[in-house]
């Protein structure tokens, strides 16, 4: 028998210190006090948290390291930060507050050798290459600065050549489905399960639970959402009863 | 007092704000000198074993970790700080460790894996209790923490509290005399891994 747990992550989308959720990345909703939300979401039985960040100014870069020190000093599990980071130095501040580990999306594309760098330097544990994609007929594009960008490379390749590079997991989300609430795109996430050694992390679409557990059937070594979390539509204990029953080892 | 050896091997951070959320004190420690003026210490870390094993050895602690265990005061070591109490790992070659408990450290040998799984071991997963110990107490027979590792420990069955299995089941919490050592990081790990912690200040 595995006890081994299929992980929930909430995920909480941070402009300017509010937790903000938009549908297909455009029209944001307040949506509350991120130091809150990640304490209601640690005691409802969430396995990590993600914050992206999604701050336009340089100014406001700040605020995230603030909250992540806020959260870190009270919920003790597992914490991700996306969004902005672009060098060792933006890892290490994370890091030192208390955050476990960091997700790069557009400056690894630029810079691919970032993921080289910042695995050797803070491990591969900490470090998840967000990879963005859009799918065009049987073929999936990566997508960078938050899905405006067409960058015209292959997903799957990528996403092998991350993995090569040192990433520790992958968190990957499908711009079709995100916020639609019509389910992961099983298709995309299965077939980078099944090619990587590490981890992949589902994201973008979930509505219901069924939609989680196929993430989970379909391969994904976790699921991440954010509205279903946020305006209650899902309860993160009722979800993690239902997997149960549905054979996905959680963690309860 | 608690201290928290500091040899520039990942952060404290995590650690120390466990300890701050039961109430106790806790004090990093840099200097291998003051190492032996704390009740209890923890040996953190994350990364490689080899590069902790030379950190420790640049900042002479691993002298005065042993010197620490020896007078039999507790020590906990956590993930990586848990392998380095063992003798050797096989971690890119053969590397010494401190030598505390008799056993090795090595990689996840996938080919004896009864299911497709990847390595990292990351996530939760169950530590069943094989041995009850003062840091066990008020836990269920098995629980969840949080695992992020390659390597695991391989030692006799006497030293072996906890264990976990991922492709096949391993030691995931020793135990020898004063010393004790957890592979997942309680610190972590919710209300459990408090728990533990709080076992753990209480001894």
């Amino acid at each position: 028998m595995d006890y081994f747990a299929k992980r929930i992550i909430p995920c909480l989308d941070v402009k300017n210190g509010r937790v903000v959720k938009g549908v297909n990345f455009v029209g944001l909703k307040d949506a509350g006090d991120p130091v809150e939300i990640a304490k209601r979401y640690n005691e409802e039985g969430a396995d990590e948290i993600a914050f992206l960040d999604i701050t336009a100014s340089h100014e406001g870069r700040g605020t995230i390291v603030e909250i992540v020190e806020k959260v870190a000093r009270e919920v003790f599990i597992p914490l991700t930060v996306g969004g902005g980071i672009r060098t060792l130095e933006d890892i290490y501040r994370l890091l030192n507050v208390g955050c476990d580990k960091v997700s790069i999306n557009s400056p690894a594309i630029a810079n691919p050798h970032f993921i080289d760098e910042s695995s050797k330097r803070f491990g591969s544990q900490c470090i998840v290459v967000a990879i963005d994609v859009k799918r065009t007929n049987d073929r999936w594009n990566v997508f960078i600065n938050g899905g405006r960008i067409d960058t015209g490379i292959d997903a799957i390749n990528w996403a092998k050549e991350a993995a090569d590079r040192g990433a520790g997991e992958i968190l990957l989300t499908s711009m079709d489905c995100d916020g639609a609430k019509n389910g992961y795109d099983l298709s995309i996430t299965s077939q980078i399960s099944s090619l990587l050694d590490i981890p992949v992390i589902a994201s973008g679409g979930a509505g219901t639970m069924e939609h989680i557990k196929d993430a989970f059937t379909s391969g994904a070594d976790a699921a991440l959402a954010a509205s279903i979390f946020h305006f209650k539509e899902i309860e993160i204990m009722a979800l993690k009863h239902y997997l149960k029953r549905q054979g996905i080892a959680v963690r309860l | 007092m608690i201290g928290l050896i500091d040899y520039n091997m990942g952060n404290l951070r995590s650690v120390t704000n466990a300890f701050e959320k039961l109430g106790t004190r806790i004090e990093i420690v840099k200097d291998a000198s003051h190492v032996e003026g704390y009740d209890k210490i923890i040996l953190p870390g994350v990364g490689a074993f080899k590069d902790a094993m030379a950190c420790l050895k640049e900042r002479e602690m691993d002298e005065a970790v042993k010197a620490f265990a020896a007078t039999k005061k507790p020590l906990l070591g956590i993930c990586l700080g848990m392998q380095l109490l063992f003798e050797a790992s096989t971690e890119f070659g053969k590397t010494q460790g401190l030598g505390l408990i008799e056993g090795e450290v090595v990689k996840f040998d996938t080919t004896r894996f009864s299911q497709h799984l990847k390595v990292p071991h990351m996530g939760w997963n169950e530590l069943e209790v094989v041995r009850d110990t003062p840091l066990f107490k008020g836990m269920a027979p098995r629980f969840y923490l949080y695992f992020v590792h390659s390597f695991h420990v391989q030692c006799d069955e006497k030293y072996q509290i906890g264990k976990t299995t991922y492709g096949y089941t391993f030691a995931s919490a020793v135990q020898k005399e004063n010393i004790y050592g957890f592979q997942p990081h309680p610190e972590k790990s919710h209300e459990n891994g408090l728990a533990i912690l709080k076992n753990f200040v209480e001894l």
